[in-house]
C-alpha cells in the first residue's frame, strides 16, 4: 500500500469570461491541500466571469475531501451567478454531485442546538421537579390502585414472575449482605470499644452492636445495598422494556404494565426485605462477637446472654418495620424510574442512575422520619 | 473489474459445539454487489460477523486482498478493518449523539483534519443520503428509513472500499427500499467501492445483485452461488428455486413462473 500520494492542486486560469479551475494530484482524507480561499478570492466579485469549467486530466485519486472543496466551489460560483459546467468533470463525481442535490433540503428542518444560559436552567430544573413530584404522586396512585387489585385478588400478573422476583431479591442477595453487615457489626465494634474499654466497660460493646443493628444499622444497610442492586435492575430491566416497546405490546394485550410489571417487583420486595433485615441483624451481631471475643477478654457465652438482654423485641419490629417501609421505597423508585424511561439507550443509564439517587434520598428521609417518631412515642 | 477483493477460504463457523455454516469457500470481486442470502436462521448474520472482524472462525480465513483477517495481529486486523464500512440492522446509531456526532466520531477518531473540514464532510455524506439539514437531530427523532440512512452515512464517513450492509431494507417501504437499493447502486457506480450485502428481500437481491451465494440450512453449507438471475434461470436445486419464487416451485405451474422469471 506504499503509493507515495502526489500533491493536491487546485490553480485557476482567467481567460475572461471563462474560468478554468485546474484540479490535479491525489485528493484523499490524509492529503495536504490547497487553501480553497485563494481560489475563491481569484473568482473575485465573478462580474467578468460568465462560465466555470474544469479540467481533471492530471487528477489521481480522489475521495470525499475533493468532494466537500468542490461542493464549496460550486456553491460560491453559483451564489456570484456563474454558470457552472459540471459535465467537464469525471462521471464519478458527477453522479455523486448529482446524488447531493438529488434531495435538496426541506425548508425548516435545519436548527441549532442553543446553549440554555444558567439561569434559565435552574429555572427549568425548578419546573422539572414539580413534574418530578406530580409523576410520582400518579405513579403512587396507580400503585395503590393495583395493590387494592391485588388484595381483592384481581390483579393480572404471573405468580411466576413474582416468584422469580423473589429469588432475584432474595437468596441472590445474601452473600453482599453477609458481607456488609459482619463488617458493619464489627466496625461498630471497634468504634465502641475504644471508649467502653476506657472504664473496663467492655462487655457493654454487645449492647451497642445489638442495638445498633438491630434498631438502625441492619435495615439501612439492607436497604442501601438492595438499592444498588435490586432498585437498579428494576429500572434498567423496565427502562429496555420500555425501549423495546415490550411495556407497549403488554398494554394492547390488555395488560396494566402497573399489575403485570410493577406490582410483583414491590410485592416481592416488601416480602423479602423485612427477612434480609432480621438476616443483616443477625450477622451483624456475629461480626461484633468476633471483635469483642477475640480481642477483649469476654467470652462468648457472656456476649451472647447480653444481647440476648439488651435487645427486645420492640427493637427488632422497629428494624423490620423500617426496612419494609425501604423496601416499599426502593421498588417505587426503581419502578418509576423505568417506567419514564425515554427511548433510547442512554435514557436506560439516566432511569437507573436516578432510580439509585432517588431511592437513597426517599431511605435517608424516611429513615430519620421514623426515628424522629418513636424517638417522640418513646419507642 | 474482477480483482479479488475478499475472499473465503474453507471457513467453518460454530457457536461453542454448534456448527452454523461449514466449508465456506468463495471470492467477492471489486466492484461486486454481493448478495448472501438464505432463509432466516441459517447464519448469513453471523456469517457478516466473521467477514468484518467481530467473531473468529473456528476454522478457515477471511482474505482482504491477499491478507489474511485472521492470521494477522490486533493492529493489522484494524488496519484492514478501517477499510471497511458497516451499516447494521437498525441503524446501530449511538442514541446519545446527534446524527453530525455519528458521522463525525469516526473521522476524529481516525484521521487528523480540523474540526471545520469535519463539519463540511458531514454535510456532504449527510447530503448524500438524502440527510441534509439533519446534522443536529438525535436519532430518536428520525424514522426508521432515515435512521437506516444516517447509518449508511456513518459507514461511509471514512470512504471505505468495501460496505457490508446487513438486511438493508428490513422494515422500510417499497418505495424506501427501492431509493435504498438505488443509492446503494449509484454509491458503488460513483464511488468504486465493493458492496456486500446480507438479504433476503428478493426485489433487492434482483435489482441489484451482481453475484450472490446461497447458504443452507440443513446441509449447512452453501449450495448455490452465482448472479441471482442466472441462478433463477438455470438453477436446479429445489431449495435455491423455492426461495428464489417465493416458494412458488412447489407448485404445479412451476416451469411457467421459471420462464416468466428469467
Amino acid at each position: 500500500m506504499a503509493v507515495d500520494n502526489k500533491l493536491s492542486i487546485m490553480t485557476v486560469n482567467c481567460k475572461a469570461p471563462l474560468l478554468d479551475v485546474v484540479v490535479a494530484g491525489d485528493w484523499l482524507l490524509d492529503s495536504q491541500i490547497p487553501d480553497l480561499e485563494l481560489v475563491l478570492a481569484q473568482l473575485g466579485d465573478g462580474s467578468q466571469f460568465k462560465q466555470l469549467v474544469f479540467s481533471t486530466e492530471a487528477l489521481g485519486r480522489w475521495d470525499s475531501l475533493l468532494m466537500t472543496e468542490l461542493i464549496r466551489l460550486i456553491a460560491y460560483s453559483e451564489e456570484k451567478d456563474i454558470f457552472v459546467d459540471t459535465k467537464t468533470l469525471p462521471s464519478g463525481i458527477q453522479g455523486l454531485l448529482a446524488l447531493v442535490s438529488a434531495v435538496p433540503e426541506r425548508a425548516g428542518v435545519r436548527r441549532q442546538l442553543i446553549q440554555v444560559p444558567w439561569l434559565e436552567m435552574i429555572g427549568n430544573s425548578g419546573l422539572h421537579l414539580q413534574n418530578d413530584i406530580n409523576a410520582l404522586i400518579i405513579f403512587i396512585g396507580n400503585l395503590t390502585l393495583s395493590v387494592a387489585a391485588f388484595f381483592r385478588g384481581k390483579a393480572h400478573f404471573r405468580w411466576l414472575d413474582l416468584w422469580r422476583n423473589i429469588q432475584d431479591c432474595g437468596p441472590s442477595a445474601l452473600p453482599i449482605i453477609t458481607l456488609i453487615s459482619l463488617l458493619v457489626g464489627l466496625i461498630l465494634a471497634f468504634v465502641g470499644s475504644v471508649q467502653l474499654s476506657l472504664f473496663g466497660a467492655q462487655l457493654y460493646i454487645a449492647d451497642l452492636v445489638g442495638l445498633g443493628m438491630s434498631r438502625e444499622m441492619g435495615g439501612l444497610m439492607t436497604a442501601v445495598i438492595m438499592s444498588g442492586r435490586t432498585g437498579a435492575a428494576y429500572a434498567a430491566q423496565l427502562g429496555t422494556m420500555q425501549v423495546n416497546n415490550e411495556i407497549d405490546a403488554l398494554e394492547t394485550m390488555g395488560f396494566d404494565p402497573m399489575e403485570f410489571l410493577v406490582l410483583p417487583r414491590v410485592l416481592a420486595l416488601i416480602f423479602v426485605m423485612p427477612l434480609l433485615c432480621l438476616y443483616a441483624d443477625l450477622m451483624g451481631i456475629i461480626g461484633g462477637a468476633l471483635v469483642t471475643v477475640n480481642f477483649f477478654e469476654v467470652s462468648l457465652v457472656e456476649y451472647l446472654h447480653r444481647t440476648v438482654n439488651s435487645i427486645h423485641i420492640l427493637d427488632l419490629s422497629v428494624g423490620v418495620f423500617k426496612c419494609a417501609v425501604f423496601g416499599v421505597l426502593i421498588a417505587l423508585s426503581g419502578c418509576m424510574r423505568g417506567m419514564q424511561c425515554g427511548r433510547s439507550a442512554s435514557d436506560v443509564g439516566d432511569a437507573t442512575t436516578s432510580a439509585v439517587v432517588t431511592g437513597i434520598v426517599f431511605i435517608v428521609i424516611a429513615d430519620s422520619l421514623m426515628t424522629i417518631i418513636c424517638n417522640r412515642l418513646g419507642i | 473489474m474482477s480483482s479479488p477483493c475478499l475472499s473465503i477460504k474453507n471457513m467453518t463457523m460454530a457457536y461453542g459445539d454448534f456448527i452454523i455454516q461449514r466449508d465456506l469457500d468463495f471470492t467477492i470481486n471489486r466492484g461486486d454487489i454481493f448478495v448472501i442470502m438464505g432463509a432466516s436462521g441459517c447464519g448469513k448474520s453471523t456469517l457478516l460477523m466473521h467477514l468484518i472482524g467481530l467473531h473468529r472462525p473456528i476454522s478457515g480465513d477471511v482474505f482482504y486482498g491477499d491478507e489474511s483477517l485472521w492470521q494477522a495481529d490486533y493492529k493489522t486486523r484494524q488496519r484492514l478493518l478501517r477499510r471497511t464500512g458497516v451499516l447494521f440492522q437498525s441503524g446501530a446509531l449511538l442514541s446519545s449523539m446527534t446524527l453530525a456526532e455519528n458521522v463525525a466520531l469516526p473521522l476524529t477518531e481516525h484521521t487528523r483534519l480540523g474540526a471545520q473540514r469535519i463539519r463540511q464532510l458531514v454535510s456532504y455524506k449527510l447530503a448524500l443520503v438524502g440527510l441534509a439539514g439533519f446534522e443536529d437531530y438525535y436519532p430518536a427523532e428520525l424514522s426508521g428509513g432515515m435512521q437506516k440512512r444516517a447509518g449508511l452515512a456513518r459507514a461511509m464517513a471514512l470512504d471505505p472500499e468495501i460496505l457490508f450492509f446487513d438486511e438493508p431494507s428490513a422494515g422500510l417501504d417499497p418505495v424506501s427500499a427501492k431509493l435504498l437499493d438505488d443509492l446503494i447502486r449509484s454509491l458503488r457506480d460513483h464511488l468504486g467501492a465493493t458492496i456486500v450485502i446480507v438479504t433476503h428481500e428478493l426485489a433487492s437481491i434482483f435489482a441489484i445483485g451482481t453475484y450472490s451465494v446461497f447458504l443452507d440450512m440443513d446441509s449447512k453449507t452453501m449450495i448455490a452461488s452465482g448472479p441471482p438471475k442466472q441462478l433463477l434461470a438455470e438453477s436446479r436445486d429445489p431449495k435455491v428455486l423455492r426461495f428464489l419464487t417465493r416458494g412458488a416451485s412447489e407448485n404445479s405451474n412451476f416451469s411457467a413462473i421459471k420462464a416468466s422469471g428469467a
